[in-house]
């Protein structure tokens, strides 16, 4: 239940300010979206899907980048979530939140999070293009926006276990499970929620990501045929697009529009896959 | 900490996950120092605030401007984002209904996922015109607050919505027996307990206004002086990594470095005073 | 279901799904062979020699040209360490470069771009100079309308700024500007959409942007109308050579690609690009 209904209902000056937060946020962004899908909808059709860019991505498609881009989105996944769930389940579990190692676990995931995209690219670029020997890839891309998004998603993880209420483990302890029970059993699925709201930030951030993945996952538009090759992403497309290449603009608004169209299909999944969850586990309310 | 026992193998792999965090961030650390290191011991840091301005073609490395810009910037976006993402949060849990907490959900997880550059073109086409009939020359302090502000709304909206969510509802129902309005019940038992959840949320975002590169770069005007009034250009730190570092050689490209390093410290100093308003024992104890 | 079936499930979705975009994405590449160029350097030529890449490799099966983006500098640094085999730089190799060898690909010019609105259709060397050292500041000092002029200047390090620069006598350091742009494309936005503006960017991107319509003009500068023609027939001095860079003797495969690069059959892919082509 993300609604309650609080019987009270007087008062106006919250109201308004609600109400109108709102509805400034729906107007702003409906203005900038409206603006995009006008401008990139009449580019679209099943060619341009599935075609490669042709004359630097004026005519042709985006096929091969929205595999790329794909494909750089599941190996940061794949990265962030088991280290993410792991931090996340340390920090909240086992490091008590006012000692000293927990605060400066916290302090330093702060600070990860708001250094600039383009130091995480440079960075990216000599651990894994270099010394891992990845060079320019699919991989060395992914994994460096996992670097990224690990701060937000292990925060965001972090915040829902800590609000578990402490019944429910000394309730699993008084019925003897062990600590790696309780946590498996009761604590991670209640604290799908916020687990989901991390995914959504972190996998909205690696989509978002251009300065990072130039350095890593490079500027090929072809189609890769492992990891290991490099390969554009979609933002990156857009940038190169709309910045770089002259006459650019009416395909950079197209690819914008696909972009979004693919963020809303993945969020849409994510919140689809934990309500299927959770109504198969049962409502876990904090009480 | 809790009377539970450990299971020792999944104990050690959540620290070996934790502990990724970490290691991750002391060699971006590590990464930092040693290219900045070039810069540090040749101009060393004192003439960072004594240079007479940022040329580094003459050798002049003062940061001092680029620091101002930054922390404007970034804290005016952050005076607007912050209520606006409160009230969108308080809105859907309390005011909206079911059907507009999911609706926000998936706006803001997209605003989330829409790259920086179709912010910062979107900024550049619709925004900094409107702010140069005002005031030439248009791309300025406020237009990098506006734009910066929409970018890191849908963080706090979606951390805070869901903190807020996770507010026990024997709290609440409590409240209401109690006899208390709903604007009280909100402002004197909901925020409070949500504190630490909505703390993430400012922090994060704070975080991602102070990294936030592309969008900033094109609506800011990138004129390294201290502003005088909000319709001044101004250049943030991150940005000016990402004007320069492509072009930049040796002393140059070390002194980028030593303004990400500087970029840090910043951080730091607004990670500590903000953890004035963070509540040391998180309240766990409800039942 | 319990949890731990979940788990389960969700992994072998994830190997299905990742398995089945490999074989897709593998059966869509047709193979190549393994000989492999990478090119790396300045932002503005890459999409350039992209499109020559992959023509060449149409026309040459059994070679890869991998293009990165990234920078002049990175160009020159990734030529010098072997990391790649050939550097696109937007401009001449400096004193300190010279042990690199240099092959120019095309030529670009800068063309200076006011608003369409600006009544003004061309200015002095010495006026541009004064515009930007901050001495005139309004647009009725130079018989246009009363408005402020918003000067648009390049980031420092980049070709074009030098070569601006140095073609009007001015130190980069001494310029007053009321907006720094990174990109040739942010520079023609930039101007479009701020009446009072003057800036400089490439003219073949300016002449294309004016075509399609974009609210911005070409103005001659000191006599010299900038066109793409202009440059081609040397009547335009405002100009700069891109040039590919390579560390010594490059080998077989990759001057075999140079010379493709620099002969005619690729003309119409350098204007394409709206560059001048040296052919």
């Amino acid at each position: 239940m993300t609604y309650r209904k609080l019987p009270t209902k007087s008062g106006t000056l919250l109201t308004s300010l609600v109400w109108g937060c709102a509805g400034l946020i729906v107007c702003v962004s409906v203005a900038m979206l409206a603006d995009i899908l006008m401008s990139g909808v009449s580019q679209i059709n099943w060619a341009f899907l599935t075609q490669p860019p042709s004359d630097s991505g004026r005519s042709g498609g985006i096929g091969p980048i929205l595999v790329s881009t794909l494909l750089i989105l599941f190996v940061c996944l794949c990265a962030v979530i088991p280290i993410g769930l792991g931090g996340a389940i340390l920090l909240a579990e086992y490091l008590p939140s006012a000692s000293a190692l927990g605060r400066s676990f916290r302090a330093t995931l702060e600070i990860l999070s708001s250094i600039p995209s383009i130091v995480f690219g440079l960075f990216g670029n000599i651990l894994f293009c270099d010394l891992l020997g990845l060079k320019f890839s699919i991989l060395s891309g992914g994994l460096t926006l996992a670097c990224m998004v690990l701060p937000i998603f292990i925060r965001s993880t972090e915040q829902s276990l800590q609000s578990i209420s402490n019944t429910y483990r000394h309730g699993g302890a008084a019925l003897g499970m062990n600590k790696t029970e309780v946590i498996f059993q009761i604590l991670a699925p209640a604290a799908l929620p916020g687990v989901t709201v991390g995914l959504l930030i972190g996998v909205g951030r690696a989509l978002a990501e251009t300065a990072a993945l130039i350095f890593t996952s490079g500027y090929v538009d072809r189609m890769p045929s492992s990891l290991l090759d490099s390969g554009r992403s979609l933002s990156i497309h857009i940038y190169d697009l709309s910045m770089n290449v002259t006459g650019g603009d009416a395909n950079a608004y197209a690819t914008a529009f696909i972009l979004i169209v693919l963020i809303v299909l993945i969020n849409c999944f994510t919140v689809a896959m934990k309500d299927l969850w959770m109504r198969q586990r049962g409502d876990i309310e904090c009480l | 900490m809790s009377p539970l026992s450990r299971n020792g193998a999944t104990t050690l792999s959540f620290f070996v996950c934790g502990m990724t965090c970490v290691f991750i961030m002391l060699m971006m650390l590590l990464f930092i120092f040693d290219q900045s290191y070039g810069f540090l011991t040749s101009v060393g840091v004192e003439r960072v605030f004594t240079d007479k301005a940022w040329i580094p073609d003459s050798g002049f490395y003062n940061f001092i401007p680029m620091m101002i810009g930054t922390l404007l910037v970034s804290v005016g976006a952050i005076l607007i984002a912050a209520p606006i993402g409160l009230g969108v949060a308080i809105f859907c849990n309390f005011y909206g209904g079911g059907r507009a907490a999911r609706f926000f959900e998936q706006l803001l997880a997209l605003l989330a996922g829409v790259p920086s550059v179709v912010y910062g073109l979107w900024g550049l086409m619709a925004v900094t015109p409107i702010i140069y009939k005002v005031k030439p020359p248009g791309a300025s302090l406020l237009a990098g607050i506006l734009i910066l502000a929409l970018m890191i709304i849908p963080t706090v909206g979606i951390i805070a919505k869901e903190s807020i969510r996770r507010v026990p509802s024997s709290l609440i129902n409590g409240a209401a027996a109690l006899g208390l309005p709903r604007e009280k019940i909100i402002f004197y038992v909901v925020l409070p307990s949500a504190r630490a959840g909505l703390y993430a949320a400012v922090t994060l975002a704070l975080g991602r206004a102070l990294g936030e590169t592309m969008a900033v770069l094109m609506v800011t005007g990138n004129v390294v002086r201290i502003p005088t009034s909000i319709f001044d250009p101004i250049r943030t730190l991150a940005a000016n990594i990402a004007l320069e570092m492509a072009y930049a050689a040796d002393v140059h490209r070390s002194a980028l470095f030593a303004s990400g390093l500087a970029l840090m410290f910043l951080v730091i100093a607004l990670v500590m005073m903000s953890s004035l308003f963070n509540p040391k024992e998180v309240m766990r104890d409800i039942s | 279901m319990a949890i731990a079936q979940k788990i389960r499930w969700s992994l072998i979705m994830a190997l299905v799904a990742v398995a089945s975009t490999v074989f897709v994405s593998k059966a869509l590449t047709t193979q190549k062979g393994t000989e492999k160029i990478i090119i790396s350097g300045a932002s503005t030529i890459a999409p350039l020699v992209a499109e020559i890449a992959k023509r060449y490799e149409r026309e040459n099966p059994g070679i890869q040209i991998d293009v990165q983006s990234g920078g002049s500098s990175r160009g020159v640094a990734d030529a010098r360490s072997g990391l790649a085999d050939i550097g696109m730089v937007s401009r001449d190799l400096k004193a300190s470069e010279r042990e690199l060898v240099d092959y120019p690909i095309a030529r670009d010019g800068i063309a200076v771009i006011v608003h369409k609105s600006n009544p003004i259709q061309a200015l002095s060397k010495e006026q541009i100079r004064n515009i930007y050292l901050g001495r005139i500041t309004n647009w009725k000092e130079l018989g246009g309308a009363d408005m402020p002029i918003t000067v648009v200047n390049k980031a420092s390090g980049r070709s074009t700024l030098e070569l601006f620069a140095g073609f009007m006598n001015l130190e980069p350091a001494d310029i007053k500007a009321n907006i720094v742009i990174g990109e040739n494309e942010q520079g023609i936005k930039t101007v479009a959409n701020s009446p009072g503006a003057i800036g400089y960017v490439s003219i073949g991107t300016a002449e294309y942007s004016e075509r399609s319509g974009t609210a911005l003009k070409l103005i001659s500068l000191g006599g010299q109308v900038p066109s793409t023609q202009n440059v081609a027939d040397k009547k335009y001095d405002l100009s700069r050579t891109l040039n590919l860079v390579t560390k010594g003797k490059p080998s077989v495969a990759v001057s075999h690609f140079i010379d493709y690069v620099q002969s005619a059959s690729v003309k119409d892919l350098v204007e394409e690009q709206y560059f001048v082509s040296l052919k």
